[in-house]
Formats: structure tokens, sequence, C-alpha cells
């Protein structure tokens, strides 16, 4: 909790901060508890009413915590013409969630996204900060086994 | 022994996905192991991504080797046959490179995948920062704009605004202080221009924003960029902080009096703050909601201050344009479309990448020659430009010149330059659904038109594509096209329709056969297709009975099997699984 309000202190009174307030905030929590939030609203001196506006606005916030590995699969125009959607199917015949979901043991949350900017690749997953590309569902498939283990 | 020069590996965001940090390892491993000392440049992307890893080799006679599809195995094999004993390996060559080069013009590219994006001594060795010192030290501002207006330069973001004018704009406004927003969002699906040359060359944009600066006057600077986007976000940093120690950025800017900064601020994950007046609200804080203009930015943008809002690839454009005189940039492209345009080319394209051609050369020569066609041996059916705001072109127009007033006269337009590839298996009824679908999510909900008019659109693609169409539908679909168009207040809600628009003017057959013959064509959309077993041709294999999720392929080894339709949600993978081309696919039964 020190560590946050160091965070916090940083960004106080300069301009804009609202959001990478809310950025570093997820980063340090892995999503926007409703506690952190009431204290950035404190620290911007703004309305908690306000900064959930924000929050909410941008797909990057998440309201609840996620699994500890995140997977986005592309939905681009590129991996949509590519197969996008049999991976989806992969993903649930393999670890049994969908889009938005995240598995039982907390291992994995799975999210939707558009274009990740490798679309020569397509389809394409990123899973954490790396992206894997020229996928299909069984290359997909043994690549989460890999984490798995 | 053969004389290296030198050795490049691309670590651009797309080749670190296909395995280049390992190739680029190993290299670094195997030259230590046997003491050779040759430099080894990581570099952004090479464009020709479709062979990521790539490795080139030069050598000091001049000559170049590029190398493909690398992997740790064969990465070794060319240290010992080509760098040790002399021998290019053919194999593993690419040998279209210099022909996809050369239908190309690099002036925005001419870095990325030649120098190290991480060093600016490397760009400085490439004329790098030399147009800003030639406006700092012999230039006044206004002499600046002149220049860009010489150019004939137009935003590459999109809509196309000559950029001489609004940095003219800008620049007379009045106000003390003044910003400089450099626009890398790069929201459309299937882009990834603006990606490649931050990645490649973050120099550039940056020598970009100062000198445009400069010109109108602003002394901070914003860069932003899409969350999506680490690598870039890490190299743009990395450049600013090695622009400011050299005094390219900062205070009194190459001993002038001139002083500017530049802040990156991250996107957080909305299509919709690429507009610039979203844009400049989520920079300030707040919910990234577009307003009408007028007040232009130029005008009244951040904090109310006047603001020049320019997109990466503009910006990379212009320190180019300094250094070889607006006019003779002029000389390059058409008419009213001046210069290069960067592409990046991905779907069914047999080589996708990143291009950068002179405006002017046709579509045609774009997808086929440069790009190769069509992947495997199916044939092409259109090409999609300009993402959500943009259209399908069809074949026949495939001769139409890249140039601002052409594309648009097709019903798609030039767009910020992704270029998704479609052949005969895409099903253009399912694309129009697709884009609605993106906008209608990404719409921010402040006009009714866009926010109810794309869901009653995309309720009525969804009806098509499931095969419950009525002919009216498609009379309803171009009422509410061109009701979306005249009254939502930003290019979000007024562009929407395109992809629907251009599909039913191009390929209206297609939305014809999904309503009166329940058939999808292109054997895409689920509720008109069945898979079935060819048992002249299965051999029993079991192959697509292991891959069914849902056990609806049926049967015991070396009997032809049978799909339970009843069962089968038409995922696809049996079709995927199977080794002799047994599972057919039938539409309209
Ligand atoms: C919905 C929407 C999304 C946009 N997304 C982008 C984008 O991702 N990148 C960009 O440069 N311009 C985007 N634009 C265009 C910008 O509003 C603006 O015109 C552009 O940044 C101006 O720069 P330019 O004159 O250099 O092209 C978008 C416009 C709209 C309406
Ligand atoms: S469409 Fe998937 S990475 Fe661009």
């Amino acid at each position: 909790m020190d560590r946050f309000n160091t965070l916090l202190k940083k960004w106080k009174g300069q301009r804009g901060n609202v959001i990478p307030l809310l950025q570093e905030t997820q980063r340090f929590f892995g999503y926007l508890p409703e506690q952190a939030m009431q204290e950035v609203a404190r620290v911007v001196e703004k309305s908690p009413a306000e900064i959930y506006g924000v929050a909410t606005f941008y797909a990057q916030f998440r309201f609840e915590p996620s699994g500890r590995h995140m997977i986005k699969v592309c939905h681009g125009t590129a991996c949509h013409v590519s197969g996008a959607d049999s991976l989806d199917t992969a993903l649930k015949m393999e670890l049994g969630i969908g889009p938005g979901e995240t598995t039982q043991d907390g291992m994995f949350t799975l999210e939707k996204v558009a274009c990740l900017g490798c679309c020569s690749l397509a389809p394409v997953v990123m899973i954490e900060q790396e992206v894997h590309g020229r996928l299909t569902g069984d290359k997909l498939k043994k690549t989460l086994r890999k984490i798995k283990d | 022994m053969i004389q290296v020069q030198e050795l490049l590996v691309g670590l651009g965001s797309c080749g670190i996905a296909a395995g280049a940090r390992q190739v680029y390892d190993t290299l670094i491993r195997e030259l230590k192991d046997r003491g050779m000392k040759i430099p080894v440049i990581p570099t952004g992307c090479i464009g020709a991504c479709h062979r990521e890893p790539l490795l080139e080799v030069r050598l000091k006679d001049g000559s170049r080797f590029l190398y493909g599809d690398l992997d740790i195995g064969k990465v070794k094999e060319v240290v010992t046959g080509h760098l040790v004993e002399g021998s290019p390996l053919n194999e593993y060559l690419v040998p279209e490179k210099y022909d996809y080069l050369a239908r190309q013009k690099k002036i925005v590219l001419a870095n990325s995948g030649v120098i190290n994006p991480e060093s600016i001594d490397d760009y400085i060795k490439a004329e790098g920062y030399t147009a800003l010192r030639k406006v700092i030290g012999t230039m006044r501002p206004d002499e600046v704009i002149e220049e860009l207006k010489i150019s004939g330069l137009r935003g590459r973001g999109g809509a196309g605004f000559p950029t001489g004018l609004k940095w003219g704009f800008t620049s007379s406004a009045s106000g003390v202080k003044k910003y400089l927003v450099c626009n890398a969002d790069e929201g459309d699906p299937g882009a990834f221009m603006d990606r490649s040359l931050l990645e490649g060359d973050p120099h550039a944009v940056i020598e970009g924003m100062v000198i445009g600066a400069y010109a109108i006057g602003a002394d901070e600077g914003y860069i932003y960029v899409r969350a999506e986007y680490p690598l870039a976000i890490k190299r743009l940093g990395i450049a600013i902080s090695q622009a400011e120690e050299r005094g390219f950025i900062g205070e009194h800017i190459l001993g002038s009096d001139f002083f500017f900064n530049i802040h990156i601020k991250e996107g957080a994950g909305a299509f919709v703050c690429g507009e610039e007046t979203a844009l400049m609200a989520s920079i300030e804080g707040k919910r990234g909601m577009p307003r009408i203009r007028p007040p232009f930015p130029a005008e009244s943008g951040l904090w109310a201050a006047p603001t020049n809002i320019n997109n990466v690839e503009t910006l990379g454009n212009v320190p180019p344009i300094i250094r070889m005189g607006g006019g003779e940039y002029a000389r390059i492209g058409t008419e009213k479309s001046k210069g290069t345009k960067v592409f990046a080319l991905a779907g069914k394209i047999k080589r996708g990448g990143m291009v950068e051609v002179p405006m002017g050369i046709s579509l045609r020569e774009v997808i086929f020659d440069i790009g190769g066609g069509i992947k495997g041996d199916k044939k092409f059916k259109a090409v999609q430009l300009g993402g959500p705001s943009g259209g399908c072109i069809p074949e026949r127009l495939l001769d139409v010149q890249v140039d601002y007033d052409s594309l648009t006269a097709t019903g798609a337009i030039m767009g910020s330059g992704g270029m998704v590839v479609m052949d005969e298996s895409t099903c253009m009824v399912d694309i129009a659904r697709y884009f609605l679908s993106f906008t209608q999510t990404e719409s921010c909900g402040k006009c009714t038109f866009c926010r109810v008019g794309t869901k009653r659109m995309l309720e009525i693609l969804e009806r098509i594509t499931q095969g419950q169409g009525r002919m009216e539908d498609i009379d309803e679909l171009q009422e509410l096209a061109v009701n979306i168009k005249i009254s939502s207040l930003c290019g979000l809600g007024q562009t929407a329709p395109n992809p629907v628009l251009t599909t039913l003017s191009y390929f209206r057959e297609e939305y014809e056969e999904h309503i009166k013959n329940k058939r999808c064509p292109a054997l895409h959309c689920k509720a008109l297709i069945r898979y079935r077993v060819n048992p002249e041709v299965c051999t029993g294999c079991t192959l697509c009975v292991k891959a069914c999720p849902v056990q609806a392929v049926q049967g015991v080894r070396k009997k032809p099997h049978i799909i339970d339709q009843e069962l089968c949600i038409k995922c696809g993978l049996c079709f995927e699984a199977c080794r002799f081309s047994a599972i057919e696919i039938t539409t309209g039964e």
C-alpha cells in the first residue's frame, strides 16, 4: 500500500494525470479496485463518480481481477479473414472459457482485441506481452499447454 | 574469406512475434563462439513481414543477401555456410526482395529496417537532424510553412488535409501557449504503418515534430500512442531522451531561443480517440468523446490553447521534405496527391508487409506486382482500404490509381494505409457485418444515429448472414446508411456505413444469394453451410473424429466417417484436420 501511495504522490498536481494514474493503478493491482479509484479521485480532486466515468469509457480498464495469464485474441480485419474465430473455438475447447471470462483456477483470462499491429502474421494472439503469429487452433493449444506446465 | 560489412536482423513487433529475438540471440552467440567481429544491427521492420524472421547480410563489396523464415537451426547454417565458408544458402534466400523493392520508393521508410532505431548516432549518420539544423539555422517559421505548402504534403491520418495549410492556421492563431500533437493511435484494424515507423525510425517522427513546433510556435508536444504498441512506446522513450541529451529537444535547441518538450501519452483502448477532438479530451484526462468543430484545434485545442495535430507518417515526411526541398518532393506523385504513401499489406496476400509507393501507382501494381497476388491458388475478390471508414474495392476497379481523389471516387478512401486483401473464401456480407460490429462497439454513444443506427444496421446484417434476411432489408440498410452519414458529429459515424455501401454496390449479388437462395457463395456463414464427409475419398483415419470438439463426427477406423448435422457446430476443425480433402462444405441445400 505504501508503494501505491508513493505512486499517487508522483502524479499529484500534474495536468491530465487521471488516465496515467488509472493505468498505473491497474498495473499495480492488475485491475481497478473500488478503494483505489477513490484514492485516485482524492488525489486528482475530482468526484469518484467522475473517475469511474472515465475508467468505464476505456476498454483497457478492468474492474475485476484477471487470471494469471492474459490471452488477447486479435479480431482485427486481417485476423478475422484469416480465421480468428476458429482460435476462439480452440480456446473454448482447451480452457472452457469464452472472451471476457477467466478460468476457474485463475490461470487464464481471455479477451478479444481489435488489431495488435502484426497483421501480416495473422491470425495472432497476445499472451502477456508476447505476440504469437501464424496460429492454428492446434498450435495455440500447444502453446497453452507449455504455459500450463 | 568473404568480407562482411554488417548483419541486420529485423526486430519489429512482427519480427519478434515470428521468433526474431531467438534468431538474433543465436546469431550473436554463434559469432562470439567463432571469434568473429561482425557488427549485428537490430533494426525495425524490414518490410517483408511474410518471411519474418529476417536476416540481411551486407558484404563490403556492396552485395546484399536477405534470408527469410529463419529459425535457430537455419541461422546456425547461415553462419557456417555463408559467413564462414563463403557460399550463400540459396534455399533460405528471399528471392523476391529486390523486385519487391524495385516498384517502391522509400522516403518515409528509408531508415526502417536499415538503421538501429535505438541509436541516435545511426540516425544522425543517415542525415538525421540535418533538416532541423537547416530549419533553425537558416529558415524563419513562415518559410518552413511555405516549404510544406510547396511540397503539397497532405495528412496521412485519413482525411488528407494539406499539412502546410494546417500549420499556417495554428501559427496564425493567437495565444502564447501552443501545442503540437502526434497522433499515433492507429486504430484501424489491419493497419500497422505507424507502428512500423515508430519502431523502425522513431527519431524521424521526433525530428518532424520539432520542426513542426518551430513552424507553428509550439513549446510543448504530445505523442498519443495506443497501449497495444509497447515496443513503439519503449523506442520512443529512448529516442526522446537521446534527443534531449543531444540538444534537439528541450531548451535552447541547437543554441537558439527555441524550446520544445515532448511527452508520451499512452492510449487506453478506445478507437474513437484517434479522432482529434476525442484524442485531446483523452489527453486532458476525460472520457474520449469527440466534440463539434469549429472551433478547430488550431484555434482551441488542448486546454483551449491552439493545437496542431498530425499523424505519425505525416510528421515522418517532414524531415525529408526539408532536406530535399518542397519543390523536389512535389515532383513525386500526382497533381493533387504528392509524395509517397506507406501501405500495410495483409490478409490473403502472398507477400504481406510494409510497402511505400509513389502516389499514382495502381492498386493492381501494389497488390500483384509488389504483393505477389493471392496466397494459395485462390482468386482475388476484393481489397479493403481505410478500415471501418473505408470500403471494399472489387477486381474490376483495380486499375484505379492510388491518390486521395481517385480512391474516394470508388466509395472507399485512401485511409491511413491498411490494405486487407480478400479472396473467394471471404464473404462480403460477413465483412460488412464485421465492420459494423466494430463501429457499433466503438461508437462513443453521443450521437443517436451513430449509436442506434449502427445497431439497427448490424442487426439486419446479422439476420442476412443467418439466412433470415428479406429483400427489403437492402433498402433499409441504404436508408439507414444515408441518415447515419448526415446526422453524426464525427468521422466515426459519418463513415461507418461505407463498408456496407461499397459491398452493396460491388457485391450485391452476394447479399441476394444470402437472402433469396440462403446460400453463402464464400462458404463462410455458419448458418448457411454444412460440412459433410465424402465417403469416396474418406480413408477412415479418424483424425476428424478426434478433432471434433462436440463429437459430431462419428465413425471407426477404415470406414468412411459421417457428420451428425444436429450436433455439428460448424467450427471447421474437422476440415482443417483432414489430410485427404475428404470433408466438403456445401451451401444452399
Ligand atoms: C473515428 C476516427 C478515428 C481516427 N483515427 C486516427 C488514427 O488512428 N490516427 C490518425 O493519425 N488519425 C486518425 N483520425 C484522423 C484524425 O482525426 C486527424 O484527422 C488526423 O490525426 C490529422 O492528422 P493529419 O492531418 O496529419 O492526417 C481518426 C478520425 C476519426 C474520425
Ligand atoms: S488484424 Fe490482427 S494483428 Fe492486425
